[in-house]
């Protein structure tokens, strides 16, 4: 069984709870040393190498393909094309379940965006499949691609992002905005963003009969072996998906994506193990972006400064073929209180691939508008920004009512202004220079992310040797999952980290769930924790019915688990070891079972946010416009933290993705043809070092009974809302230049001097 | 990729030889003619590789004061020359300021000068490209073009040449010492890139099989030693190319300046010498309203040829300030951030 586990790196805390700890990743030290193999690592004998041949054109078919050129090119074993594939089982564009989304694999010869697949050349090296695919030199015919937030039809989305519904509305807008004292009302756009994950989509796939092997990332084993199962008309327990590290998801790897399937296919026309690797610039296509938006935000406030009425309104597109609805405006819902708040969306379809969800989906893109508008709306009420916050503090969510199960925003604002000096900052732009004269500007933004949980199950073993194994398939992307589930592990088998064999990584393993939706430590986490309790449970209960133990008769609720022995709860110098009783009872083992999901109850009586503020101090220079961060400060709120050094990567990573929203990323697409212009890393701008200022992360304590048994809220995807705003909104401070089109650009600075 | 012969010449004359043949391309660290044919839109069908050429890598100043630059010699060896940054600070400053440490530790000298242009449609080999394959169109007209060109351009091709050390060699009188098939030539670097025109495709003076083996700078050049600065407005701090850069040199005698250098990059084909706001400098006062009138004449002929107007506006005060910056001194050492608008480097306020 190729399972993969970590036991070999040392923990760094020894003694007491394991949760908690700022351990360092447990697979860093294999990484570094470079023998974490990564899907396109692998390299099984008799394998062959994929290249895909994808679209110049956005819309349309393709007309012809040079076969016979790029087969008699030597070393290229074939070519899969429309018309020469081994059969799927079923159509991939029938939707077996909401979360199946449509792909582009050969299924015929219609184009529908720049980059798609067209075709795959297959050869004994990458250099032939590479010189294939270029030989193919496809025509097409063409027709005009519908490209930007203009084109195409508008209409109203059924739903928007999973399964939310499109329109929202929660007291009377009109009546708001007709009663408020003040009112403001702005347009912000926001550009199509690509995950740009570290590591490509890559797939090495290898049929043996009727079973199938697959080394590829993923954010959700399960989910893709069910979708591998249903296109290949295979048994699930046929297919083995390996995934145990990945260079970043960001949601990019939710789904099997199109070139994935096409490894598996191209291996099976070719009856040999298959490599199949994306090319940077074939990543701005066939794997999912983050579509633009266009958000309108209407406000009003009373006498007093208290809201009166949010409005957001969102603009989006989707591809022709399929549904994703960026659900941008859903961030007014729950972050200021107001008695009227109205969100709205439509959408057009245009010509690109499917956008998807991409880090903080909705969130991302509707706190910057959000953030940006309710600054607006606290200079006309001339208050400064914070102070606007506080008074507008939701203490209910507001569009529903109900309370929080924890909310330490105030404390995020509180302790996070402190740190960064907030209450120094002049109410009125541009009246902050430095020594060099550059302009200095400081602004803010309230981070909000749901407190999500899937659904999770973990497979607990305590052996006679005295140490454990955990089973779950979890996805470390990255995160830490290797390190944060295994201190998990450890804490819910009363042993030390290093105790515990942490199996995972694997889709053979028990269903960890997705890795998404900043859940997964809190769904796998609580699996991990039931089923640690279980098997602690069935140990305690072989002690405790055994006459010749000093535990007999104890009770199981009167055990507790603490360094790999049981002791009476009552009186601690009674007990054994696990080993003992193991021994004992004459068993190799013991194990059990846990699962983790969400608690509907606590889901229906309250609402589950993790929140943050975030500081930003930008410099701007007052004739050229160039823009730096030169400082931040995020506190956030997120319940338990099981590792901090790990929460603090997360932050920071989020941290530095908003302020690349507010002035770098983007996508710039060529408007008659529809390709992107910018598919590389050299244009499609992310900050580099230099872009990156010191920042400190505070995370702020924050005790939540309801969320689930761990208290565990999530802190993926956070650190992004709140910090583009934060960023944008010092850019104002700084310059007096209200810019509503991210990422800020230069030239919209250059009016101001 | 599609199969190439490679050859790795062992004398100058055999270089010239294998590389005028048809479809045969020098390569120096290939750090952009790699990026090229992987994207299809080079394919060369021979690669000369010059990179083991003796001689190429020295950095000689001469008895009469100029310095000759091999070639081959790196960037980042050029820049961290120390005698090389100390009479040419504002070439080292240029270098330091383009592309990233580790390219810039691979990227040669004579390659840096024939880098292609960062033209997105030049790079993408389903659009039409003039400067690509002659006579095809130019699908940047009409396109995304906020970052094209603002002078010197034509119908034909609007597009920038992207180097930041041409910059300031150029305003510097630059030499480029060249072999070709009927022996050695000079030329200097201003006449080394071509204006579109009605050709684009010819981008360079080069003839098949010219190979650049050095460059010289003059030993007037060192003279602007004390007032040189190179400025460069990008999208992020560093790893990015020039929305606009100028280098500006001045020689100020008894409050007057005496001579002035001025060049503009991001802006034309080629890297541009702005002789007119140069002769606007001589003899005047160097200050505000003197700065403003050279800027003026800089970008006199300037038109926006797309989305690009804001660069004109944009050159006018990076002229201003990089000839602010240079009147003032130029600074003991590079700053931290080469050419940045935040030279300090330091973050905190
Ligand atoms: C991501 C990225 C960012 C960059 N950013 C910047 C930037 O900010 N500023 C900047 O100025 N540059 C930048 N560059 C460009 C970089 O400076 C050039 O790629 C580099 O200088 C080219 O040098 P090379 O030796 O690798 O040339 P090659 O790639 O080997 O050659 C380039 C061209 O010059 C020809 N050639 C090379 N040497 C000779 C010779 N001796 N005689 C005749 N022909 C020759 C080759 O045939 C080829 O056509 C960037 C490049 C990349 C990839
Ligand atoms: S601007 Fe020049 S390089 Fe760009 S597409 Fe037009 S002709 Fe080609």
């Amino acid at each position: 069984m190729p399972e993969i586990s970590l036991t070999s790196a040392p923990a760094h805390i020894r003694h007491g709870s394991n949760i908690g700890q700022p351990l360092t990743r447990r697979d860093g030290i294999s990484k570094v040393k470079g023998q974490a193999a990564y899907a396109a690592d692998h390299h099984p004998s008799r394998m062959l190498f994929a290249v895909i041949a994808v679209s110049s054109i956005a819309r349309g078919r393709v007309a012809a393909l040079d076969v016979a050129a790029a087969r008699s090119h030597k070393g290229v074993v074939d070519v899969m094309t429309s018309q020469h594939k081994p059969e799927l089982a079923i159509d991939p564009d029938i939707k077996t379940n909401p979360f199946v989304f449509r792909m582009e694999v050969l299924q015929s010869d219609e184009i529908r965006y720049a980059n798609q697949p067209i075709a795959v050349v297959i050869a004994e090296t990458l250099e032939a499949a590479t010189e294939g695919a270029a030989l193919l030199a496809p025509r097409y015919e063409a027709l005009s691609p519908r490209v930007g937030l203009d084109a195409g039809e508008t209409f109203a989305p059924p739903v928007v992002g999973v399964g939310n519904p499109a329109q929202v509305q929660h007291g009377d807008i009109d009546a708001g905005l007709a009663s408020a004292a003040k009112r403001i009302e702005a347009t912000y756009e926001t550009p199509p963003q690509y995950h740009n994950a570290m590591e490509p989509h890559a797939i090495v796939a290898s049929w043996d009969g009727d079973t199938l092997s697959i080394d590829t990332p993923s954010q959700a084993m399960v989910m893709a072996r069910a979708r591998v199962a249903e296109l290949f008309g295979l048994a699930p327990e046929k297919i083995l998906i390996r995934s145990p590290f990945l260079g970043g998801g960001f949601g990019s790897k939710g789904f099997l994506t199109g070139p994935q399937i096409l490894g598996v296919m191209a291996a099976k026309l070719v009856g040999r193990p298959v490599k199949l690797v994306l090319r940077r610039e074939q990543m701005y296509g066939p794997v999912g972006h983050r579509a633009p938006t266009r958000q309108r935000l209407r406000m009003g406030v009373d006498a007093d400064g208290r809201l009166t009425a949010i409005d957001h309104h969102a603009k989006t597109v989707s591809s022709s073929y399929d549904d994703f609805y960026e659900p941008a405006a859903d961030a007014s819902h729950t972050l200021y209180s107001s008695p009227a708040i109205r969100t709205t969306h439509e959408a057009a379809r245009v010509d690109t691939g499917t956008p998807l969800f991409m880090r903080a989906p909705g969130e991302a893109t509707g706190s910057i508008a959000l953030e940006s508008a309710i600054d607006e709306m606290a200079l006309a009420c001339g208050m400064d920004p914070l102070a606007f916050r506080l008074k507008n503090y939701a203490e209910v969510e507001p569009t529903t009512g109900k309370p929080f199960s924890s909310k330490a925003l105030r404390a995020c604002y509180e302790q996070g202004a402190a740190r960064f000096g907030w209450t120094k900052r002049p109410l009125a732009p541009r009246q902050m220079r430095d020594d060099s004269g550059l302009l200095v500007g400081w602004g803010m933004g309230t981070a909000t992310f749901p407190a999500l949980m899937f659904q999770a199950e973990a497979r607990a073993v305590i052996r006679r040797d005295g140490t454990g194994v955990m089973e779950t398939g979890a996805h470390d992307m990255g995160q830490g999952a290797w390190t944060a589930l295994a201190q998990i592990a450890a804490d819910s088998l009363g042993l030390d980290v290093d105790r515990v064999e942490f199996r995972s990584g694997t889709s053979d393993l028990p269903d960890a769930g997705i890795a998404g939706g900043s859940a997964h430590t809190a769904t796998a986490g609580n699996a991990i924790h039931t089923a640690g309790a279980a098997v602690i449970a069935k140990l305690a209960d072989l002690a405790t019915r055994d006459e010749r133990s000093p535990l007999f008769g104890a009770g199981n609720a009167g055990v507790i688990a603490r360094d790999g022995r049981l002791f009476r709860r009552d009186d601690e110098s009674r007990g054994e070891t696990y080993a003992d009783i193991l021994a004992r009872a004459d068993l190799a083992e013991i194990d059990a079972r846990g699962t983790g999901a969400p608690n509907p109850t606590a889901q229906t009586d309250y609402a589950m946010h993790a929140h943050g503020a975030v500081f930003a101090e930008v410099k701007v220079d007052p004739e050229l416009g160039q823009i730096r961060v030169s400082r931040m400060v995020g506190a956030f709120a997120a319940g338990r933290i099981i590792n901090p050094h790990l929460v603090r990567s997360q932050l920071l990573g989020g941290m530095i993705w908003g302020l690349s929203f507010a002035l770098h990323e983007e996508a710039i697409t060529d408007r008659r043809s529809g390709r992107i212009m910018n598919a590389n890393l050299g244009e499609y701008h992310i900050p580099v070092n230099a872009d990156v200022p010191p920042m400190d992360v505070l995370t702020v304590e924050e005790h939540d009974p309801h969320v689930n048994a761990l208290g565990i809220k999530g802190v993926g995807e956070i650190g992004i809302t709140g910090s583009a705003g934060a960023v944008a909104n010092a850019v104002w401070h700084a310059t007096g230049v209200r810019v509503r089109r991210f990422p800020i650009r230069i030239e919209e600075l250059l009016t101001s001097a | 990729m599609k199969p190439f012969d490679y050859v790795r010449p062992a004398t100058i004359a055999e270089a010239v030889t294998a590389a005028a043949q048809p479809g045969a391309t020098y390569l120096a660290a290939g750090t952009n003619l790699l990026d090229l044919m992987k994207g299809g839109v080079s394919r060369p069908d021979r690669l000369v590789d010059v990179t083991r050429l003796k001689g190429l890598d020295r950095i000689e100043h001469l008895a009469d004061g100029s310095v000759r630059i091999g070639a081959l010699v790196r960037n980042a060896d050029l820049a961290h020359d120390m005698a090389f940054a100390k009479a040419y600070p504002a070439v080292a400053e240029a270098l330091l300021s383009g592309a990233s440490a580790q390219l810039r530790n691979a990227a040669t000298v004579g390659g840096n000068l024939l880098q292609r242009t960062r033209c997105a449609y030049f790079y993408d080999p389903a659009s039409r490209c003039n400067r690509r394959e002659a006579g095809s169109g130019c699908d940047a007209h009409g396109g995304e073009n906020r970052l094209h060109a603002v002078l010197g351009w034509s119908e034909g091709c609007i597009a920038t040449h992207p180097s930041d050390f041409c910059v300031p060699l150029v305003a510097l009188d630059a030499i480029v010492e060249i072999e070709g098939r009927s022996g050695r030539r000079e030329l200097p670097l201003d006449e080394l890139h071509r204006l579109p025109g009605a050709a684009p495709e010819r981008e360079t003076a080069l003839e098949p099989g010219d190979l650049i083996v050095a460059l010289r700078l003059p030993a007037v050049a060192r003279d602007f030693a004390g007032h040189a600065r190179y400025l460069k407005v990008r999208e992020r701090t560093s790893y990015a190319f020039a929305v606009v850069s100028a280098a500006a040199a001045l020689r100020i005698e008894n409050g007057k300046i005496s001579d002035a250098r001025l060049a503009l990059g991001g802006v034309a084909a080629k890297p541009w010498r702005a002789r007119a706001a140069e002769a606007a400098l001589k003899s005047v006062t160097p200050d505000a309203a003197s700065f403003r009138a050279a800027a003026q004449a800089a970008l006199a002929d300037a038109k926006p040829s797309g989305d690009n107007a804001f660069k004109i506006e944009l050159a006018r005060r990076i002229v201003v300030r990089a000839l602010t910056l240079a009147a003032a001194g130029t600074p003991a050492r590079i700053p931290a951030l080469p050419a940045s608008p935040f030279a300090s480097g330091a973050l905190h306020a």
